[in-house]
């Protein structure tokens, strides 16, 4: 019985911990003053001020620019990777596998810091291409490593069968192949998405001026200090995450992923 | 001839975009130029230099902190992965996705978080007059940076330590304790080898970002050459000496990618499988 009663404080505290700092963000987006020591009323200047501030508008539009490119590009390209991965020879496939997860192993700044070494070898400018080439890179293994899987938990020689009874390879790509691995297609877009939209380290290293994303706005926001704008961006942040984990939730269960 | 294609563009983005990168660093931490003429000559005063008293101090600074949170990680995450593990099913969902969610918050803003708390005239400054307490600097320290990588970094040691207990065979465990095994025994016997894995992989998992982190450590302690992802910041951005910053990088690229070799070997881990699936 007491047992109990410490498991539940423990899980209190840990969650308190948790969320506390989240919390505190959130109310103070609403407090109309800049410190965030002292509440002094009800305010949504900080919402207003947010909504207006252009440098943090523009790296939201980039924010998303990016992840959607970046998302859809990883996605194709991975999913057709993960298809030929699948009929390589072992070894290869072994071997561009263990390529596959330089990215994942890798710390986040040395990948930054080799792609900005490589772009500015090439005399490419930093920006926004940069930005989503980098991003595209460090997405693609989390796509070939949720498609594959797919494939091999399709019914063998699917394709062969398609083929033998006349269909294209292409055909048969589209009709056969693809609604089995459909499933590893979503997830590995959803992740290369999200990937994307949360990712700042690599994005720091490889983008330039006049151009970046919400996490390096804010980076550079907080370095100068406490800004009630990133607060009230914070809560508008915490909100759109709870309601996309919440359709997420709803999706798995409906579909199964 | 699709099958053989189809990798094609990734075979090509791969060689171009992931293996180019790294050699070129690689040739980058070997060479220097020539002052006079610009060319390139090998030498190996850029390794040589990481050696330097300094820069070995910037290393075991990184390393003790990165193992100093990796461990609260552990002793903070392990009971509550069993908590986890145990609860009602009906709970349970919701109380992993809690879990999850604050991981979904940009990173950035969970750092910034821990700003707005710790700083001069922050919610815990606050607390303490209101006691009476003096005030106290908690901002731009040590234990600063500490605290925020444990509060980043828990739920990449609890997810993966809860996945592995809640797929734990429990008939083991009940013949355990048929057996005679008190609870104690049993935790150290069976239940703790059995989730190694979980364990292993976490551990990964917290060690490898809070050691080369430079956000946490810039945002919270602010001044310079605090950690060695800081280090390598600097010589990229600011020094512009990236001979000296591709040493760094290549040094800490091999120290990880090390760690995670003996870390799979220890567990027996498939690297494809490694890391939490939250999907």
């Amino acid at each position: 019985m007491v047992n109990k009663w410490v498991k539940r404080l423990y899980t209190l505290l840990i969650f308190t911990f948790l969320y506390a700092p989240i919390v505190v963000l959130i109310v103070f987006s609403f407090n109309d003053s800049k410190s965030t020591a002292r509440w002094e009323g009800f305010t949504l200047d900080w919402y207003r001020s947010l909504f207006q501030n252009r440098y943090i508008m523009k790296s939201l539009y980039y924010t998303v620019l990016v992840a959607i490119i970046s998302s859809i590009s990883a996605t194709a390209i991975g999913t057709f990777a993960a298809f030929g991965i699948f009929y390589m020879r072992t070894w290869k496939q072994k071997l561009v596998l263990n390529v596959n997860s330089i990215p994942l192993l890798n710390p986040d700044i040395v990948t930054g810091v080799s792609l900005m070494t490589l772009f500015v070898a090439m005399n490419m400018e930093l920006g926004l291409m940069t930005m989503i080439i980098a991003h595209i890179t460090f997405s693609v293994p989390y796509v070939v490593l949720s498609v594959l899987p797919k494939f091999k938990q399709m019914p063998g020689e699917m394709l062969e069968a398609a083929m033998d009874l006349g269909a294209t390879p292409w055909y048969a790509f589209k009709n056969v192949i693809l609604p089995e691995i459909k499933p590893g297609i979503i997830t590995g877009g959803l992740i290369a998405f999200t990937l994307s939209i949360d990712d700042f380290v690599i994005s720091f290293f490889t983008t330039g001026s006049g151009v970046s994303n919400l996490s390096i706005a804010i980076y550079s926001m907080a370095r100068r200090g406490i800004k009630p704008e990133i607060n009230a961006l914070s809560t508008l942040m915490f909100a759109s995450v709870l309601i996309l984990l919440l359709i997420i939730n709803k999706r798995t269960k409906i579909e199964d992923i | 001839m699709l099958k053989r294609i189809a990798s094609g563009p990734y075979l090509v983005w791969i060689v171009l975009f992931i293996l180019i990168p790294i050699l070129m660093i690689g040739f980058f931490s070997m060479v220097r130029t020539d002052a006079e003429t610009g060319a390139y000559y090998l030498t190996a005063t850029n390794f040589a230099r990481v050696f330097e008293p300094v820069y070995i101090a910037v290393w075991t600074r990184s390393i003790k902190i990165a193992l100093e949170a990796t461990a609260i990680c552990l002793l903070l995450g392990y009971p509550m992965a069993m908590i986890l593990a145990k609860m009602n099913a009906r709970y349970r969902t919701i109380a992993v996705m809690l879990f999850v969610v604050p991981m979904w918050m940009n990173f950035l803003l969970r750092t910034y978080a821990w700003m707005t708390i710790l700083g001069k005239n922050g919610i815990l400054n606050k607390i303490l007059m209101f006691f009476g307490l003096p005030q106290m600097t908690f901002l731009y320290s040590e234990g600063a940076v500490l605290l925020g990588m444990v509060y980043n970094f828990l739920p990449f040691m609890v997810l993966p330590i809860y996945t592995v207990l809640s797929k734990m065979d429990q008939s083991l465990i009940e013949a355990a304790e048929d057996l005679g095994g008190n609870k104690v025994n049993v935790f150290r016997k069976v239940i703790f080898p059995l989730s190694l894995p979980g364990v292993v992989s976490g551990t990964s998992m917290v060690f490898m970002p809070a050691v080369s982190t430079f956000v946490i450590s810039n945002l919270l302690y602010g001044g310079q050459y605090m950690l060695i992802g800081n280090l390598i910041e600097q010589q990229f951005l600011v020094v512009n000496d990236w001979f000296f910053g591709s040493a760094i990088s290549i040094i800490l690229m091999i120290l990880i990618l090390a760690t995670m070799a003996v870390m799979n070997r220890l567990s027996g881990n498939n690297p494809e499988e490694g890391g939490v699936n939250l999907w």
